[in-house]
């Protein structure tokens, strides 16, 4: 956890999160702020992800996120640094479990808070494509069948080159 | 020189190997001559690390973008694959 002049908080923890008292600590007292944005990622128990050796969905009965401690937290904090550059926000935080994780369950949090909600809904967005594509996570699923490592996507790649950074820097 | 080379997620499971250090006989060695070295080891070495592999590679915590990147002396190198989170 880690906080900065931009008013960024990141966390990278097995425990949960309760959105509504991370949106009242980013908010704060500030009067500055106008708008908050949300977004929310949770486990699905249908998996239809792209994955060539699956062709139908599958129930999932866990999720393992795996990460790379050291980096993570780097690669997070440059992903809120360049949102803070690209938009005018106040703040952002971002906050990815890792550990076996059930159906049901929240994975991450990206709330970010600015003046007017265009800010706020772009970098949002932003943030959470660019995580998608450069922070060190990895998903393992495991079906009754056994588990697998979730392949990534392309469309990953294409929703991070919509903001025209490259997927591979 | 030595660097500590780490794998994560499936490449680690593949190759049985989450860390090691490696000694390399160039001083100025780039990303692409540790993963020549790495390659010539043979299976499974050579299929999981190999050309046309989903591979991505990190030095310092930083994604490497060029297996031109140069390689320092006490460097840590992860290699893993792309990445799956959110």
């Amino acid at each position: 956890m880690q906080r900065m002049e931009t008013d960024m908080r990141i966390s990278v923890q097995h425990d949960d999160f309760d959105v509504a008292a991370e949106v009242a600590v980013l908010r704060g007292r500030d009067s500055r702020v106008g708008a908050v944005a949300v977004f929310v990622g949770t486990v699905r128990e249908m998996n239809d992800s792209g994955s060539e050796s699956i062709s139908e969905p599958v129930s999932v009965q866990a999720m393992t996120l795996e990460h790379y401690p050291g980096m993570t937290e780097k690669a997070l904090a440059k992903i809120v640094s360049d949102a803070t550059h690209r938009f005018n926000i106040l703040g952002a935080t971002v906050i990815h479990r890792i550990g076996e994780l059930k159906p049901l369950d929240q994975i991450v949090l990206v709330a970010v808070k600015s003046a007017h909600r265009g800010d706020a809904f772009d970098a949002c967005r932003f943030i959470m494509d660019y995580l998608k594509t450069q922070a060190p996570f990895w998903k393992k699923e495991t079906m009754a069948k056994g588990a697998h490592w979730v392949d990534a996507r392309e469309s990953d790649d294409e929703a991070a080159a919509r903001w025209q950074l490259p997927s591979d820097r | 020189m030595n660097i500590k080379i780490v794998y994560l997620a499936r490449l680690r499971e593949a190759l049985g190997c989450s860390e090691e250090m490696l000694t390399l006989a160039s001083a100025s060695p780039t990303l692409g001559d540790v993963l020549a070295a790495l390659r010539e080891r043979g299976e499974p070495w050579s299929y999981e690390l190999g050309e046309g592999r989903a591979v991505r590679a990190a030095i310092n915590h930083e994604m490497a973008t060029s297996t031109d990147a140069l390689v320092h002396a006490g460097d840590e190198i992860a290699f893993f694959p792309p990445v799956t989170g959110g």
